[in-house]
């Protein structure tokens, strides 16, 4: 039994212009000790999935269905006080800007109190040993004298540290990153990447890591859910996405990596993602894709398992040559560019 | 050999940190930029790379004259720009241009797509109203964009669009130089490739010259022809795109490059990475000798805290300020192979 079960989830918004269907059947699972990767562009729905599961999301002009199982709970009905004892506690979320994600007004020390106070009783000495420890399991250094500082007093690395260390302080099972290095310098990044696999291990958690990043998804991740206007066009394990992608949305995410094309032109997605206040009928990336057909601007290509009888599974009508061709071209790729 | 297009000589800019409201003094500087030397050619790229807060934006804003240089010399197609004012001023600018990092907040969203592609023409006084919207609607397609939508507002565009609209602008007035300061990093991957191949396939066209600042390797080694990686307002190492990665010299660049995640899982999981500890430290009061040493895996005592390397030239075409450079790569272990230490410089 998978700690997390989602399945069918639908998320849509009710905007003046009409209804904006931001998630659109996404099903996945997260195990213990396990990292899940969700890919994708700006505005796929990456985000709204897990603000979803979470119950972060507006509650007027929402509209939710499906179900996410949590340890045997349904996440999406469970009452807000509920709930509320949930966030923080057994799933916690770590935001892709540590600068706005913490408050200005307040040291660390507090904060981080208050993270483990708001879910057990303690006394504020023992609340305060507990974000100690935190603090210096996440690597700030001179974490004693640290915890009465602010956080403008804190780089972006150190801020970032800070908020996994509140993510992580009430030793949750799960754990939502998004976008955790997005705005941080590459060593820097791999500071933080680094120390959430140290984590990871040391705590068993299981990690939902949202990020546009191939990079960080091949250093990371176990399985990955691609995401494509709303809904999830391919998803496997790492070593299905990269070594044997069958769509051509991730063909496409592969082949816009500077890293890969070494020297040689870069094979961009033409265009840009459709809006999902009107999305195109048939395949939503029929009108950027290269390979479109007549049956893909009518039809919907379902989400179906590869032949080989996996768990990986793509939604595309291409047949199975043009699969098969397509994931050698990116497989060279991958190897040439990819190396050391 | 091709013509030097921009000669950086030496710049420095420190900003003053100043206490009392009355009379103000002096208690300290930030050095932003410490000592910068550097040449373009016509027609090639030099990228520059390093982490946020090394001085990279600073430096371009020097080059643009945006910012006034507390030191060193800026040279531009033989002229010295330093200290030019006025009319002068406005000569040089008519061959400059920039493209600014972030599309949200680098147009103006009160004014039509059109006048802000066309207001450096305007402003140099470059042909006529209907001239200049010939000329402005031409632009929209070479960037890519329908030349109807001359009339639009920026929130209107996509992110990428918006790019496209500020290279536009950066295009009018037909300059010799672009300064690209982090054009891609607010983009998402596909967009990002597409705004890189415009800017590749621009400079084909028009014979441009490119100085391109970013922070994601990848990105610089795909567009330039040489790259100058900088740490605390000092270029520690410069070499041709390929050496440079090839063939690091300088332990920074080691770092920074096997910091990069590889987009190909087996390789990266096998791969020990090296994490450099700690931040970049303040550009107010900058480490003794060499400015990486803190955090420098080769640090020797009484060396490297000491004296401050100097460039020096590498057999690969390099040029690296270290007292003790890299032996080879890749390398999983930065540190000093024994035999070397205490061997002196």
């Amino acid at each position: 039994m998978a700690l997390l079960e989602v399945r069918d989830l639908k998320t849509s918004f009710k905007t003046d212009d009409g209804i904006v269907q931001a998630v659109d059947d996404v099903s996945f699972s997260v195990d213990k000790g396990r990292t899940l990767a969700i890919v994708g562009e700006s505005g796929c729905g990456k985000s709204v999935t897990c603000l979803t599961i979470m119950g972060l999301n507006p509650r007027q002009n929402t509209i939710t269905s499906g179900e996410a199982v949590f340890k045997d709970r349904d996440l999406l009905t469970l009452p807000q006080d509920e709930m509320r004892k949930v966030r923080g506690a057994e799933i916690s979320m770590i935001f892709q800007d540590p600068m706005t994600s913490l408050n200005p007004v307040h040291t660390i020390g507090r904060q981080l109190r208050e993270a483990v106070q708001l879910h057990e009783k303690m006394p504020k000495q023992a609340a305060n040993r507990r974000a100690l420890e935190m603090v210096k399991a996440v690597g700030i250094p001179r974490a004693e004298t640290r915890l009465d500082d602010y956080p403008h007093q804190f780089s972006g690395g150190m801020r970032q540290r800070v908020m996994i260390a509140m993510a992580l302080i009430n030793n949750p099972d799960l754990l939502i990153a998004d976008e955790p290095t997005t705005a941080l310098d590459v060593t820097t990044q791999a500071q933080i990447l680094n120390l959430m696999n140290q984590l990871q291990r040391d705590f068993g958690s299981a990690i939902i890591l949202i990020t546009h990043d191939l990079g960080v998804v091949a250093e990371t991740a176990d399985e990955v859910l691609v995401m494509y206007a709303a809904k999830a066009i391919e998803q496997g394990d790492y070593g299905d996405i990269f070594y044997r992608a069958r769509h051509p949305y991730t063909w496409g995410l592969l082949s816009s990596l500077p890293r890969l094309a070494q020297g040689a032109e870069l094979k961009p997605i033409p265009g840009a993602p459709p809006s999902l206040l009107r999305p195109p009928p048939g395949c939503r990336f029929h009108l950027r894709c290269t390979y479109a057909f007549d049956r893909c601007r009518t039809d919907v290509p379902p989400l179906r398992p590869a032949p080989d009888g996996s768990a990986h599974l793509d939604a595309c009508h291409l047949d199975e040559t043009a699969k098969q061709r397509g994931s050698e071209e990116i497989l060279d790729r991958i190897t040439v560019g990819g190396r050391l | 050999m091709a013509e030097e297009l921009l000669r950086v000589e030496n710049l420095e800019k420190h900003f003053p940190i100043s206490r009392g409201i009355i009379f103000q003094k002096e208690i300290g500087r930030v050095r932003a930029v410490d000592g910068v030397s550097f040449s373009v050619e016509k027609g090639e790229t030099l990228g520059v790379v390093g982490e946020s807060g090394c001085g990279k934006s600073t430096m371009a804003r020097c080059i643009m004259r945006l910012l006034d240089p507390t030191g060193g010399k800026v040279i531009f197609d033989g002229q010295d720009i330093t200290n030019i004012k006025g009319g002068d001023l406005m000569k040089v600018r008519r061959e400059l241009m920039m493209v600014f990092q972030d599309p949200y907040a680098s147009l103006n969203a009160r004014k039509r797509v059109g006048s802000i592609i066309g207001e450096a023409l305007e402003v140099h006084k470059i042909g006529t109203a209907k001239e200049n919207k010939a000329r402005v609607q031409e632009l929209l397609d070479v960037v890519g964009l329908n030349p109807e939508h001359y009339n639009r507002f920026p929130h209107e565009f996509s992110g990428g669009q918006r790019q496209r609209i500020g290279v536009a602008r950066a295009l009018a007035i037909r300059p010799k130089l672009i300064v690209c300061d982090e054009p891609v990093s607010a983009l998402d991957v596909s967009v990002q490739a597409q705004i890189l191949n415009l800017l590749k396939q621009l400079q084909r066209d028009f014979d441009l010259t490119y100085v391109f600042i970013a922070h994601d390797l990848d990105v610089v080694r795909h567009i330039s022809d040489n790259v100058a990686v900088m740490y605390l307002g000092k270029i520690v190492e410069t070499a041709p795109g390929a050496a440079l990665y090839e063939r690091p010299r300088h332990p920074y660049t080691g770092a920074l490059l096997s910091a990069v995640p590889i987009p190909n899982p087996d390789v990266a999981r096998a791969r020990k990475p090296i994490v450099l500890e700690g931040d970049v430290p303040s550009p107010i009061n900058p480490p003794s000798g060499c400015r990486f040493h803190p955090r420098c895996p080769r640090f020797q005592q009484g060396v490297c805290d000491v004296t401050e390397p100097e460039l020096v030239a590498k057999d690969t075409g390099s040029r690296a300020a270290c007292h003790y450079p890299l032996e080879s790569w890749p390398m999983s272990d930065l540190r000093l192979p024994a035999d070397r230490v205490g061997a002196g410089i």
